[in-house]
């Protein structure tokens, strides 16, 4: 298992001056949420994370190694990203894009064996969108493609598991599913982060919490020590009401 | 996708080549019955016969066939190099370049060989040229190579007017076939059959990666593929197989848009099916449309160039009036 490490970590944000650098460790087991408000830049801290951008300062260690000196091939088999948008210029079946995520763990010869399309068939199975198996992606809504993204994801089957807002898309149903999965994959070892628009299914899932500031300022730490109503209401502007529910605090915005 | 997917539909194909090739052998100004074709291929047949069929109409067949095979892998290729299923092989100007370079040397009064090295020179340096100016400060993304590409082209397409313009009127026919595309001075067919089987060994290998990509930059990279050096591979790739293609033939259009679209709608978008299939299918539809081309108002000929923008522009806006 996989350890995640951001070290002095500045994000690379053009137009904008450089915050306070991170620093933490996504651990198996931890269930990160990031919130922020539109254009804090929690897209970028993903790629980042992902090796997908190089940082303006620090580093991001996978295993106590920097991320930019290892084999891209290696990386995508501990470290998997789903993003907020996807290119479907081109005709694919459900199948084949979900098959997509076994890129990193074949050889340039190797097709696909049958255990590989079993485990693309048992993430379309947990995702809910197993019946559209051989449906052209272009033709899926909005949220059955976000759904297949998130299957592709999981028949990558890396260690360690970026997602840009998950639940976009979703219907109340899906968002609910989608939040158990990836707890569940937390709890049998992956390491799931995760940026999030909703504050009550952060609340509610996430048991590590990162606050991104428009002005590039941070903090992070365990959900229960970050929940608290003047910090959130400073991060989006907004007015809050607090309610307990189940012995969680529930936020709505105030009116007005 | 198991195996035997990927190896049925190509065995179908080259099956099929080769029963187009024999069949684009025996027609002609002297009919040669089947039987002919293959006696003489085993040893037999008169001086004559032996003539007609292995130095002129063979030859001429296996052009058509690399020609087509080369276009068409090269548009697949640049299609997924844009991440436009509608890209073509020419569509960065590279075979704009190539006609500069022909229609100078023809100007200059030049033939033959001359002719052919400069039509490879002008792409080769179309192909820099468009390279280098995407580049530009570092940022290299599909739209800029395609909006760099489609400027460029225009620029060719100014200058060849203006060479067709300071032209004496005797010298125009010649250019003008070379223009759309013409098989009757291609040559051996060998070199051009090499390069289309090199690529294909070349990108075999690659065709999942390609799969990748497909998806965009991003997504490829997060699933390990390096993006950067692959991006280069393909452009310089399907820029050398264009390249040979149009010293072979000139600039025959449409093959290499249409020949892989129509594979997609029938075959799917697995890049290791669909290259090897493109080089097939192109062969063949490219040996049909000459044999059309130098049967239909036999004696003369047309360029066959004519013969797929005829075929290819109705089929090309079928296919986009059907697609959503």
């Amino acid at each position: 298992m996989s350890c995640l490490k951001a070290r002095e970590l500045v994000v690379d944000i053009p137009g904008r001056a450089s915050g306070a650098p991170l620093g933490f460790s996504v651990k198996p087991g931890q269930v990160w949420g990031v919130l922020g408000p539109n254009g804090a830049g929690k897209t970028t801290l993903l790629h980042t994370l992902a090796g997908l951008r190089p940082p303006r300062g620090g580093q991001v260690q996978l295993d106590g190694r920097t991320l930019a000196v290892q084999w891209r091939k290696q990386v995508s088999r501990r470290i998997g990203l789903v993003f907020q948008d996807r290119q479907d210029g081109f005709p694919a079946t459900v199948l084949e894009t979900a098959l997509i995520g076994r890129h990193p763990w074949l050889s340039a010869w190797q097709m696909e064996s049958s255990d590989d399309i079993a485990l693309a068939e048992q993430a379309l199975q947990a995702l809910d969108v197993g019946h559209l198996r051989d449906r052209l992606v272009s033709t899926l809504s909005g949220g059955e493609r976000q759904r297949v993204a998130i299957a592709t994801l999981m028949t990558q089957n890396p260690d360690i598991w970026l997602l840009d807002e998950p639940t976009n898309h979703l219907d109340l149903h899906h968002q609910v599913a989608v939040m158990n999965l990836l707890t569940t994959r937390a709890g049998s070892g992956k390491a799931v982060f995760m940026c999030l628009h909703d504050l009550n299914l952060a609340a509610r899932w996430c048991n590590h919490l990162l606050l991104l500031y428009p002005n590039g300022e941070a903090c992070w730490g365990p959900a229960e020590t970050m929940l608290v109503p003047s910090s959130l209401e400073q991060l989006y502007n907004q007015k809050l009401e607090t309610v307990e529910l189940d012995g969680a605090p529930f936020f709505v915005p105030a009116r007005g | 996708m198991p195996g035997s997917s990927i190896v049925r539909p190509l065995a179908g194909l080259v099956l099929l080549s080769i029963l187009v090739m024999m069949f684009a052998v025996t027609v002609g100004s002297a009919q040669s019955g089947m039987f002919k074709v293959l006696w003489v291929f085993s040893g037999g047949g008169t001086g004559l016969e032996r003539t007609l069929i292995l130095d002129l109409r063979l030859p001429r067949v296996l052009s058509a066939f690399a020609v087509g095979g080369l276009l068409s892998v090269a548009g697949a290729l640049m299609q997924v190099l844009l991440r436009n299923p509608l890209a073509d092989p020419y569509v960065l100007g590279l075979s704009g370049g190539a006609a500069v370079g022909a229609l100078l040397a023809m100007l200059a009064g030049m033939g033959g060989f001359v002719v052919s090295g400069s039509a490879f020179a002008g792409a080769l340096l179309a192909t820099l040229l468009v390279f280098g100016l995407a580049h530009g400060s570092g940022s290299w993304t599909p739209s800029r190579l395609l909006l760099t590409g489609v400027v460029v082209a225009a620029g060719w397409g100014a200058l060849i007017t203006l060479i067709l313009a300071m032209t004496p009127a005797a010298r125009l026919p010649g250019m003008l076939y070379w223009l759309m595309g013409d098989l009757s001075h291609s040559g051996q067919p060998w070199p051009g059959l090499l390069v289309l089987l090199l690529a294909c060994l070349l990108v075999l290998p690659l065709g999942r990666s390609l799969n990748v990509l497909a998806r965009g930059s991003l997504q490829a990279a997060a699933l390990g593929v390096a993006v950067r050096p692959l991006e280069w591979l393909v452009y310089l790739l399907a820029s050398l197989l264009t390249a040979t293609a149009v010293t072979m033939a000139g600039a025959v259009g449409f093959v290499g848009l249409v020949v892989p679209h129509m594979l997609r709608l029938v075959l799917g978008n697995d890049q290791r099916l669909i290259l090897p299939a493109c080089a097939l299918a192109g062969g063949i539809l490219l040996v049909l449309a000459d044999t059309l081309g130098r049967t239909v108002i036999a004696p003369e000929q047309l360029p066959v160039g004519v013969i797929t923008a005829l075929l290819g522009v109705p089929t090309f806006l079928y296919l986009l009036y059907r697609s959503r």
